[in-house]
């Protein structure tokens, strides 16, 4: 065959694949066995995911994680069996071990290093729980014997000088039952050499005795071969025990050894095996009788009420990820060429009503749909994420000895691929901050009237048109005053600096800034919450941080739903093109003379129904235009940030609202706080995109002006 | 010989091997991920049109014993070879399989040329 796309390779690759899967099966159904459940379905589900680890493990040679799968699939077996219940260090365990065979899935597939010292306290802690049983179970291991798989046939040595066989071959009933074939089982005999063979009927009855599926026959074979006895016997090797099976070898000098057969009535059947009639493979109904009842109990259940609890297997076609980026890119490409081809059908005057223009509009629709469906496609799950968080607590927890618990909402929150990608360092880093300074040990819980473990919650969701991910902890908040004398200690601020509360929290995110006075083997890895949110803003994303001295710290990460696309409000600014998020705006209005009001100088106010809202002139933000004398008759958008305030800003016009495909600045350009990304407009103008909340906070505080709000006295201009 | 074959197997690492072990021997391969599955494709073939039958043990909604013995309470398929494909070779467990009807067995991991073999000689 040909190797030229090397399906090992592809095969392998996608064993690592569906290995994920199943780490994923195997975590979720520990952690569901360690809520109490106690479906036996849910031991079965973690059994098979290590059996299946194992099996494909063992095809591939992977003997590492083949010795590691088997010994924890042993001990699940004695679960699943009811031989063993497992309490809450033996729960901790198995999450060990299941940590370890992802890590050992890894190690494998990255072709790394195997973490053997782990390897082997977890195999003699999993051989503890087993007890006596290590033993049989050591002789079963070497039953499973890895082999790597290679596409080579070996064919079978053979015997270098010829031998002959006496056979006696009587089939019982129980063959037919079984699938076997006397007819078959003969013609391979046939072929491993020459071969006389005499069919003996005497026992057949008349016909109208005849019971279909009884054995009355029986053959006699001489087998002239070159092939070994056991070659010989490997042929009967399903039928044994299913039949009266004698083989003789005979050596010529040795010739009367051989047991006289009954040959009258003998037919010879020289390897034609259609002579072979009447065929008794003629099993019926009685065959079904079988083993219904204990046919469950190998994989613990009753197959019939599995089927009413199972969901159905989903069907799933793995793409390739290159191609659906290839794909986003073209449907990228084709809601640009639709906004050209609008916007040059529009400026060419034809009528709304006409069929281009009708036309148009359906395509539009269909661009969007498919749009929308790309954009699905790479779309996930955030469990995933979550899953692996997990085993961080975990981990986390122990290292520092505190008792934690994670508690993770809205799992099925879709978001990104590449976006779920890139969250795993920072909410890693996030979740061991949490654990490790977030948290108070057990004993200043318990003295604080608080219980004894921790909780972390993980947390998913939509929320206006972004996704927000949440890291909460229950532990003893920000201590300020620690943060603001670091923050002084390290040059960070200036020693006589008035810092809200608000603005003290921030100051974690300063690049360099380390509360733990010792490093932690946690989190004292030199990665501090800079980084974090600088990652989060490469996505597109915002950080922001609340805290409650005794009650707990809130990380709140906003995320756009996906990196391609982006519903966009065209808009001019002193003669620049920009694009704002469609989602941000929550209202135009139209400004009256009477509706600024300024604060003091440079700090202005717009009346919105009432109540007041923070102005700002994105043209003077951006450096575009200097201040105006009046922004009467300008345009204002209403904004809402992500901590529910709101802002205006004021702008010279809007051009539309459409689509538009975020092309990414390139790492050359410096970071302008305020500017997201890039995308091409239909008439083929480049415009930058914004990102309105990055922009104001790069104006000071709009919190700092609503507090200004509430103390001064409003005056008119 | 070339054979039509019906591979049951919950772990797609497996589904592909046996794929891999059985396409380049020309045979035709069919696949199914549980017992219930593997029902389901054999019935969409003509009972004529399907030589041999591999099945694993440990599946999800219905497993290897429950497959057998339903594959043979078709009239159709009360003959038909199924070869069982377990990690394990102990002799209860061929003696479960055999119960429930099952022609023979292959010890997993398998060797490619051996399956081929195995199939062919049980179908042939």
């Amino acid at each position: 065959m040909s190797e030229q796309n090397d399906p090992m390779a592809e095969i392998r690759a996608s064993f690592f694949i569906e290995c994920e899967e199943l780490l994923e099966a195997l975590q979720d159904g520990l952690q569901e066995l360690d809520e109490g459940g106690d479906d036996p379905e849910t031991i079965n589900v973690v059994f098979r995911a290590v059996h299946s680890i194992k099996g494909g493990a063992g095809a591939f040679g992977l003997e590492a994680l083949v010795r590691f799968a088997h010994r924890f699939e042993t001990v699940m077996d004695e679960v699943r069996g009811g031989r063993m219940t497992p309490d809450a260090d033996t729960m901790k365990l198995f999450f060990l071990a299941a940590d370890h065979v992802s890590d050992l899935v890894r190690a494998c597939r990255d072709e790394a290093p195997i973490p053997e010292s782990t390897s082997e306290e977890l195999l003699a802690r999993l051989d503890e729980l087993l007890g006596d049983e290590v033993e049989t179970e050591e002789a079963d291991a070497s039953d499973f014997t890895p082999l790597g798989f290679s596409m080579s046939l070996d064919l079978p040595d053979l015997e270098p000088e010829g031998s002959t066989f006496e056979i006696r071959f009587k089939p019982e009933q129980e063959l037919f039952a079984t699938g076997n074939e006397p007819a078959t089982l003969l013609r391979n005999l046939c072929a491993l050499g020459e071969a006389t063979v005499r069919c003996n009927s005497s026992e057949l009855p008349d016909l109208e005795d005849l019971a279909a599926e009884a054995p009355y026959i029986e053959w006699n074979i001489t087998l002239k071969t070159e092939a070994a006895e056991a070659e010989v016997r490997d042929i009967f090797e399903f039928v044994d025990g299913l039949c009266v099976l004698e083989i003789t070898s005979t050596s010529p000098d040795a010739g009367d050894d051989v047991p006289d057969v009954d040959i009258d009535a003998g037919i010879e059947v020289p390897a034609v095996l259609e002579v072979v009639a009447p065929s008794p493979s003629q099993p019926s109904a009685p065959v079904s009788k079988k083993s219904t009842k204990d046919s469950g109990e190998e994989a613990g259940g009753e197959p019939e009420s599995k089927k009413g609890t199972a969901p159905a297997a989903k069907s799933v076609v793995r793409v390739d990820l290159e191609r659906i980026e290839r794909l986003v890119n073209l449907v990228g490409e084709l809601v640009i060429n639709q906004a050209m081809l609008s916007q040059s059908l529009d400026q060419a005057g034809l009528s709304p009503h006409s069929d281009a223009m009708n036309g148009l509009e359906e395509f539009q629709r269909l661009t969007r749909d498919i749009q929308d469906s790309v954009m699905m496609i790479r779309a996930q799950p955030v469990k995933s994420l979550f899953q692996r968080m997990s085993r961080i607590v975990r981990e986390a927890s122990a290292a520092v000895e505190k008792d934690v618990r994670l508690v993770t909402e809205g799992e099925a929150t879709e978001v990104d691929k590449t976006v779920i990608e890139r969250l795993a360092d920072p909410l890693t880093h996030m979740i061991r901050n949490a654990v490790d300074h977030g948290l108070e040990k057990s004993d200043t819980r318990l003295a604080n009237g608080k219980s004894r473990a921790g909780t972390v919650t993980l947390m998913a969701a939509h929320r206006s048109g972004r996704v927000i991910i949440e890291v909460t902890d229950d532990g003893a908040g920000i201590n300020r005053e620690r943060v603001f004398e670091i923050a002084v200690a390290k040059g960070l601020v200036p020693p006589d600096a008035q810092l809200s509360d608000g603005e003290i929290d921030n100051l974690l995110f300063l690049p360099g800034f380390s509360t733990a006075s010792q490093v932690s083997a946690l989190s004292g890895r030199g990665v501090g919450m800079d980084v974090v949110k600088t990652s989060i803003q490469s996505l597109g994303g915002r950080i922001t941080i609340s805290s409650e001295a005794g009650k707990g710290t809130k990380f709140s990460i906003s995320l756009p739903l996906t990196l391609a696309v982006l519903d966009g409000m065209v808009v001019n600014v002193a003669g620049e093109t920009l694009v704002l998020p469609l989602n941000v705006v929550v209202e135009t209005l139209s400004l009256g003379p009477e509706d600024v009001q300024m604060l003091r100088p440079g700090a202005y106010v717009v009346r919105v129904r009432g109540g007041f809202v923070p102005l700002y002139d994105l043209g003077v933000m951006l450096g575009y235009r200097a201040h105006r004398k009046t922004d009467a008759g300008a345009i204002v958008l209403l904004i809402s940030l992500d901590d529910g305030s709101r802002a205006a800003l004021v702008i010279d016009g809007i051009q539309d609202q459409r689509q538009v495909v975020i092309k990414g600045l390139d790492d050359s350009f410096y970071r302008a706080p305020g500017i997201a990304a890039a995308t091409i407009l239909g008439d083929g103008q480049i415009a930058l995109i914004l990102d309105p909340a990055d922009v104001i906070a790069g104006m000071g505080n709009p919190r700092g002006a609503d507090i200004m709000l509430s103390e001064r006295k409003i005056a008119n201009e | 010989m070339t054979l039509t074959v019906l591979a049951v197997d919950d772990s797609r690492t497996m589904r592909d091997m046996i794929r891999m072990a059985l396409m380049p021997a020309g045979f035709t391969v069919h696949l199914a991920e549980d017992g219930v599955h593997g029902i389901e494709v054999l019935g969409g073939i003509a009972p004529g049109d399907i030589d041999a039958i591999i099945t694993d043990i440990n599946m999800p909604r219905m497993d290897g014993f429950g497959f057998i013995d339903a594959v043979r309470e078709q009239y159709d398929h009360r003959a038909t070879p199924i070869l069982v494909l377990t990690t394990e070779s102990s002799p209860e467990l061929k003696m479960r399989a055999r119960e429930a009807g099952a022609t023979g067995w292959i010890v997993k991991p398998f060797d490619p040329a051996k399956l081929v073999k195995a199939l062919q000689m049980v179908a042939g």
